[in-house]
């Protein structure tokens, strides 16, 4: 009985298409927010703590507390908490600009940790190759911390990206739009078998798809 | 020239660095020899500004540089090039770009960035090696490309932190010798922090003993090899191993100048004195400016000591110290040299 409902293979493409033009258009633009947002943010926890250019006590923990409150809440219930917010932000409290939000909230907070780790393995002594050599705390920052950390930005890069495909899914839950949404209006709601396969399959690639080129980006930039 | 007045770093109630007073001229090599924990590496980090100093000054050409802050500061840390333990390479950028980075924040433009980071690698021979990352460059050339950076703004002080630490001994040598190249060829300053004694040996005209934050000896490095009575001599010279002297001869420690004194002067001796003199260890060594020998001699028993003492005076030898009727018992190679027994 369940089966006959399922969406026939031939129309697949014209669901799963769109859908996942979406999930791209979503993460992509709560990736550029992530980067914007969260590598400063990451750099400051860094530079502020006791190791960094600049060590300031309060500011560090400051701003590391915010870190962890993106990170505290489970997605799903993060995605619940900030729906007064998303209402005055873009009048809605469902669909596509709905999951922005929430999705650029814990994205930032994750990427704020991934760079303040990846800053943190750069190893002391070449940031005193700058200091010694009179380079401004500015030109240390990006000439010596940031090239020298970009390997481990980009696995981190990786990781977040794939997390966000993963949060944009758990979106679909307030009806944002794309792979997840799909998966959950027709695979799980309406137990079309075919629809929930052709979902997995995608985002299983995807990831896989991702997490290669990541690990190839990495090798390639690591010297 | 640099000149280091009263220099004083405390962390809380610990002194690290107690009153340094430190003066390396004018395209001298001044070196600043101690044990670890002596305070070595605390000092060059308060040299190079990385670390404030608790009080005293660090003045570059008559210029106070602990006085200044900010921008001040950072246009004259260009006076100061500091080579790091292990060269610091940013793994990252090429040869060419590690040198260039100094230049590039100091906002030197493209073109005279290009022409003197050639000019740099040619001078420290790592041309050929420009566009290799410091993952495929052995120890030695990372040093090099290190040096060149160091060199980048034109210093006239070069520091060098522990720079030949963990280098084997002919890459050591190497790098001494550029380093005294770069003092003939540019008249820079140097100024070498090491626990390394063959590096004081091998390129400084200056050396002063730090311990437990204070300087504790220092002098020419000519003067302190040919004097006998210092620790700092004796480290720089440490006399080999010893075999042991035949039955009841007593071993007697000498010191000398080998320019001054006749190679000749073992069998010269022992025939004024009627005696053969048993050499039971020796060291001719040429340091820098000076040649000295450090030799540990068997007097055979019945010879006459003031006779043998007066002989050596005469040929200009120093009588360092004497066992007076003791078998020196056979020791391992390595242990310290004969004067330990003696």
């Amino acid at each position: 009985m369940i089966a006959l409902i399922s969406t026939p293979w031939p129309d697949v493409p014209s669901l799963l298409g769109p859908a996942l033009g979406e999930t791209v258009r979503l993460v992509a633009i709560v990736m550029t927010v992530v980067v914007a947002l969260g590598l400063p943010l990451g750099l400051l926890i860094f530079n502020t703590s006791p190791l960094g250019l600049a060590p300031h006590r309060l500011l560090h923990v400051s701003v590391s507390w915010i870190s962890n409150l993106g990170r505290s809440l489970p997605f799903l219930v993060l995605m619940a908490a900030v729906i007064p917010a998303t209402k005055v932000l873009f009048g809605t409290t469902v669909g596509f600009q709905a999951a922005l939000l929430p999705m650029a909230i814990a994205g930032v907070a994750f990427f704020s940790r991934i760079t303040e780790n990846a800053v943190r393995e750069v190893p002391r002594e070449l940031l005193d190759v700058g200091l010694a050599g009179g380079s401004t705390r500015w030109q240390i920052v990006t000439g010596i911390q940031l090239k020298e950390a970009v390997p481990g930005l980009v696995a981190g890069f990786t990781i977040n990206l794939i997390a966000m495909i993963e949060y944009s899914a758990i979106a679909g839950a307030i009806g944002s739009g794309g792979v997840g949404y799909l998966a959950v209006n027709y695979g799980y709601r309406r137990f079309d078998q075919n629809i929930m396969l052709a979902c997995i399959v995608v985002l299983v690639a995807i990831v896989q798809a991702l997490q290669f080129s990541g690990d190839r980006a990495v090798r390639a930039l690591t010297r | 020239m640099i000149e280091i007045s009263g220099l004083t770093k405390s962390y809380g109630s610990t002194t690290v660095l107690d009153g340094i007073d430190l003066t390396v001229a004018d395209a001298q090599i001044g070196a600043v020899v101690g044990p670890s924990g002596a305070g070595k590496s605390t000092l060059a980090r308060t040299i190079n500004l990385l670390e404030r100093p608790t009080s005293g000054t660090i003045a570059v050409n008559g210029r106070d540089l602990t006085a200044l802050s900010g921008s001040e500061l950072r246009a004259a840390r260009r006076e100061i090039g500091t080579v790091f333990q292990s060269a610091n390479l940013l793994r990252r950028l090429t040869a060419a770009e590690n040198v260039a980075l100094p230049l590039r924040h100091h906002g030197v433009p493209d073109n005279q960035v290009r022409r003197r980071v050639h000019e740099l690698l040619e001078r420290v021979g790592m041309l050929h090696r420009a566009n290799h990352y410091p993952s495929q460059l052995s120890g030695g050339q990372r040093q090099r490309i290190g040096i060149a950076r160091g060199l980048a703004l034109k210093p006239s002080v070069l520091l060098s932190d522990e720079a030949t630490s963990g280098l084997d001994p002919d890459t050591t040598l190497s790098i001494l010798t550029l380093l005294r190249e770069l003092r003939d060829d540019l008249g820079v300053t140097i100024l070498v922090i090491t626990h390394e004694m063959d590096v004081v040996r091998g390129i400084a005209d200056q050396v002063a003993r730090l311990d437990h934050g204070r300087i504790v000896e220092r002098g020419a490095v000519a003067d302190v090899v040919r004097g006998s009575d210092s620790d700092l001599s004796r480290a720089l010279l440490p006399l080999p191993p010893a075999v042991p002297a035949p039955a009841g001869h007593r071993t007697w420690s000498l010191r000398y100048d080998a320019a001054a004194v006749s190679p000749f002067w073992v069998a010269q001796v022992g025939r004024e004195v009627g005696t053969d003199l048993a050499v039971l260890s020796a060291l001719v060594e040429e340091t820098g400016r000076a040649s000295v020998g450090r030799v540990t001699i068997g007097v055979a028993p019945g010879v006459d000591e003031r006779r043998l003492e007066q002989a050596l005076i005469t040929h200009g030898l120093v009588v360092e110290q004497r066992a007076t009727l003791r078998a020196v018992t056979p020791r391992t190679p390595g242990t310290p040299g004969a004067e330990a027994v003696a």
